[in-house]
C-alpha cells in the first residue's frame, strides 16, 4: 500500500499530464463502450440520471437484433458498406498509385506541384460543401449534367431519384475527394526511393516502364500492402458524408445510399428506436474488432515493422 | 551529354510525347478537382433571371452581385455563424493540442511508470468504438451538453490516433541527454515540457494543430445531433439547410419589408451558391500556404515507433 502511495508520487508530474486525457477518454470512449449494453435492453430515461436510466432499461436479451436482422435492412446496409469500399479500397489503391508514379514522372516539377495542390484540394472540403458541387452538375432544373444532356436532345433525368445512377456517382465522389491524398502519400514514399536503383537500371538500359514496373512498384509495395489491409480493417465503417449529404438525404435513393453508419443515425434521430439502432452500432463495432485484429494479425505475418500492434 | 549528338534522350526521363500525354491527363484530374469550386463562385454571380432561364452555366447570360448583396441584408445570422465556427475552431485547437500532447508526451517518456497501461488506455479506443448511440445518450443525458457550444468541442477533442502520433514523435525528437542535462540544472517536468519541449516539438505539435483546426471548421456531424438552437449554429451546419435557412434569416430580418423592393426576385440559387463560396473561401484562401505543412505532416510519425 505504501508503496503504491510512493509510486503515485515519484509519477505525480507524468499522471498530471495525462489526467485530462484520461478523463476525456473515459467519458467520451468507455462511457459510450458500456452504454453498448443498451443493445440489449428497451431504454427508458429514468428522472436520477443517466447510470440510472441504463442500469434500469428492462433486459430484452437479443429481441432488438432479432428485430434488426429480420428486415430487408440489415442485408441491404452490410451489403452497401462492404461492396462500396471494397470498390472504395481497389480503385482508391490503383488510382492513387498511379497518379503517385505520374506526378513523379512528369518533366515539369513546377506543373506537378501545382497539380498536386489542386489535387489535394477536394480533401479539405467537407461533405456539406461538396454536396452543393455535386447540386450544380445534378440539379434537376438547373444542373449542367441535364443541360448537356438537353445539347444531345436526351430527355432530362431527375438525379435525385434516380437510385440507378447513384452507386456510379458515390464512388466517383470518393474517388474525387480521396485519390489526392492517398496519391500524396505514395509519392512522398516515391520521393524516398533511392535514386542509384534508377542509375543502375538506366546503365543496364531499362525503359522507363521497366523501371516503373521492377523498381517504383516493389518498392511501394509494402506500404499498398499495408495502406490495403487497414482499410480492410475498417470496411464495416463508412464515410458518413457521402452517403448522407451527397445524395442529399433522398428517401428515394436509400436502397443504394443506406450504409450502416447512416442506418444508426435514422434509427437514433428520425425514429427515435434506440434499442435498434444500438444494436446495429454494436454490430459493427463487434465485426470492426474483429476485422481490426485479423487484419492486424495478416500485417504481422507479413511485416511485422507495419503492424499496428 | 551535347557531344552525344541531339538524337540523346536521357532515359531518366520521359519520352517528350509521353510527357505531353501524362501532363494532360494529369491536367484534367487538377482541373477536375478544383473546377467544381470555380463553378459555384461562377453561380454565385449568375442574375437569378438568368439561372431560371438558362440553368447554371459556365458563362452566365448575365452577372450579378445579388446574392451577395441579398446575404448582406441577412448578415447577422451569417456572422454568428462565422462567429460560432471561429470560436469553436479556434477554442478546440487549443484544447485539442494541450491534452493531446500533455497525454502523449507522458506516455513517451520511460521514468513514466504507468505508460503502458495508458498507452493502452488510448489505444483501445482505435480497435473498438462506443457507437452513435451510446455516444449521443452520454452526450445529451449525462453531460446535458445538448444546445451548448461545447457539444460541438468536446466530443471531438482527443484521437487516439493523434495521440499515438505525437508520442512517436515524442520517442523520435526528443532525445533523453537534453532533459537529463535540464534535469540536472534543477528544472521541473513542467518547465522542461513549456521551455523545452514545446519549442522542439512545434513541426510536430502544427500538424496536430493544423488537423485539428481542419476538423473543426469542416464538422458539421456534432451540430446536426446536439444543435437545434440557431443561435449556436455553425457555418457548415447553416449552409446545410441552407433553404430552410434562407427562408429562416429572411423572416428574421427586421428589414424584411425593405427588401420586398430592393430585389424583384429573390436570387434563391445564386444566394444557395454564394453561401458555399463564403464557407470555402477560408479554407480555399490558406490552402496554398498550410498545403506543404500538411504535406509534411504526413510523413511526421508512423504510427509505430
Amino acid at each position: 500500500m505504501k508503496k503504491i502511495a510512493r509510486d503515485i508520487y515519484t509519477n505525480r508530474t507524468w499522471l498530471l499530464m495525462v489526467l485530462p486525457g484520461t478523463i476525456w477518454l473515459l467519458i467520451f470512449a468507455y462511457l459510450p463502450m458500456f452504454g453498448q449494453v443498451l443493445a440489449f435492453k428497451k431504454f427508458r430515461i429514468d428522472p436520477d440520471g443517466f447510470f440510472a436510466s441504463v442500469i434500469n432499461s428492462e433486459w430484452v436479451g437479443f429481441d432488438n437484433f432479432k428485430y434488426l436482422f429480420s428486415t430487408d435492412d440489415a442485408w441491404i446496409i452490410t451489403r452497401n458498406t462492404l461492396v462500396y469500399n471494397t470498390i472504395f479500397i481497389v480503385l482508391g489503391l490503383v488510382f492513387a498509385v498511379a497518379t503517385a508514379i505520374l506526378l513523379s514522372e512528369m518533366l515539369s516539377k513546377k506543373l506537378s506541384k501545382f497539380y498536386q495542390t489542386s489535387i489535394l484540394f477536394p480533401h479539405f472540403i467537407s461533405w456539406v460543401i461538396g454536396s452543393y458541387f455535386v447540386f450544380t452538375f445534378l440539379s434537376a432544373d438547373y444542373g449542367l449534367l441535364n443541360y448537356i444532356l438537353e445539347w444531345f436532345n436526351i430527355d432530362p433525368v431527375a438525379w435525385y431519384s434516380e437510385p440507378k445512377y447513384w452507386p456510379f456517382i458515390i464512388v466517383f465522389m470518393s474517388l474525387w475527394k480521396g485519390v489526392g491524398y492517398g496519391s500524396i502519400v505514395y509519392l512522398a514514399s516515391i520521393v524516398g526511393i533511392d535514386r542509384t536503383y534508377y542509375e543502375a537500371a538506366m546503365i543496364d538500359g531499362a525503359s522507363k516502364w521497366n523501371q516503373i514496373k521492377n523498381i517504383t512498384i516493389p518498392m511501394l509495395k509494402p506500404l499498398m500492402i499495408i495502406l490495403t489491409i487497414m482499410n480492410i480493417g475498417k470496411i464495416f465503417n463508412s464515410d458518413f458524408g457521402l452517403f448522407y449529404q451527397v445524395p442529399r438525404d433522398s428517401g428515394a435513393l436509400y436502397s443504394v445510399t443506406n450504409v450502416i453508419d447512416t442506418f444508426v443515425y435514422r434509427g437514433l434521430m428520425n425514429l427515435g428506436d434506440i434499442g435498434m439502432s444500438t444494436a446495429a452500432g454494436l454490430y459493427q463495432s463487434v465485426v470492426g474488432f474483429v476485422l481490426v485484429i485479423i487484419t492486424n494479425y495478416i500485417v504481422r505475418k507479413i511485416d511485422e515493422e507495419s503492424a499496428l500492434f | 551529354m551535347k557531344t552525344m549528338g541531339k538524337k540523346y534522350r536521357d532515359p531518366q526521363r520521359l519520352h517528350p510525347v509521353v510527357n505531353i500525354i501524362v501532363t494532360v491527363l494529369l491536367g484534367i484530374l487538377a482541373i477536375a478537382c478544383i473546377f467544381p469550386f470555380i463553378y459555384v463562385v461562377i453561380i454565385s454571380l449568375t442574375s437569378e433571371q438568368s439561372i431560371v432561364k438558362n440553368g447554371f452555366q459556365l458563362i452566365p447570360e448575365a452577372w450579378s452581385s445579388d446574392a451577395y448583396q441579398y446575404l448582406w441584408s441577412m448578415r447577422g445570422q451569417l456572422f454568428r455563424s462565422y462567429g460560432v465556427s471561429i470560436f469553436v475552431t479556434v477554442v478546440g485547437t487549443a484544447i485539442s493540442v494541450l491534452m493531446i500532447t500533455f497525454y502523449a508526451y507522458a506516455i513517451s517518456r520511460p521514468q513514466f511508470q504507468y505508460r503502458r497501461f495508458f498507452t493502452m488506455l488510448a489505444f483501445f479506443t482505435m480497435l473498438f468504438s462506443g457507437g452513435l448511440v451510446p455516444m449521443y445518450i452520454v452526450v445529451t443525458q449525462f453531460l446535458e451538453l445538448k444546445d451548448t457550444v461545447w457539444a460541438l468541442i468536446l466530443p471531438l477533442t482527443m484521437n487516439a490516433f493523434y495521440i499515438i502520433i505525437m508520442r512517436t514523435f515524442f520517442m523520435k525528437s526528443v532525445s533523453e541527454s537534453i532533459l537529463e542535462s535540464a534535469r540536472i540544472d534543477g528544472a521541473s517536468e513542467w518547465r522542461i515540457f513549456f521551455q523545452i519541449i514545446f519549442p522542439l516539438s512545434l513541426p510536430g505539435i502544427a500538424t496536430i494543430a493544423l488537423f485539428s483546426t481542419l476538423g473543426y471548421w469542416n464538422d458539421w456531424f456534432q451540430a446536426l445531433l446536439y444543435i437545434n438552437d440557431p443561435n449556436l449554429v455553425p457555418l457548415q451546419s447553416l449552409l446545410m439547410k441552407i433553404e430552410a435557412n434562407l427562408e429562416f434569416m429572411r423572416e428574421n430580418m427586421d428589414v424584411a419589408n425593405m427588401q420586398q423592393s430592393l430585389f424583384s426576385t429573390i436570387p434563391q440559387e445564386s444566394a444557395k451558391m454564394a453561401m458555399v463560396v463564403i464557407a470555402t473561401l477560408p479554407i480555399a484562401v490558406s490552402y496554398p500556404f498550410f498545403q506543404k505543412y500538411f504535406i509534411s505532416g504526413l510523413t511526421i510519425g508512423g504510427v509505430k515507433e
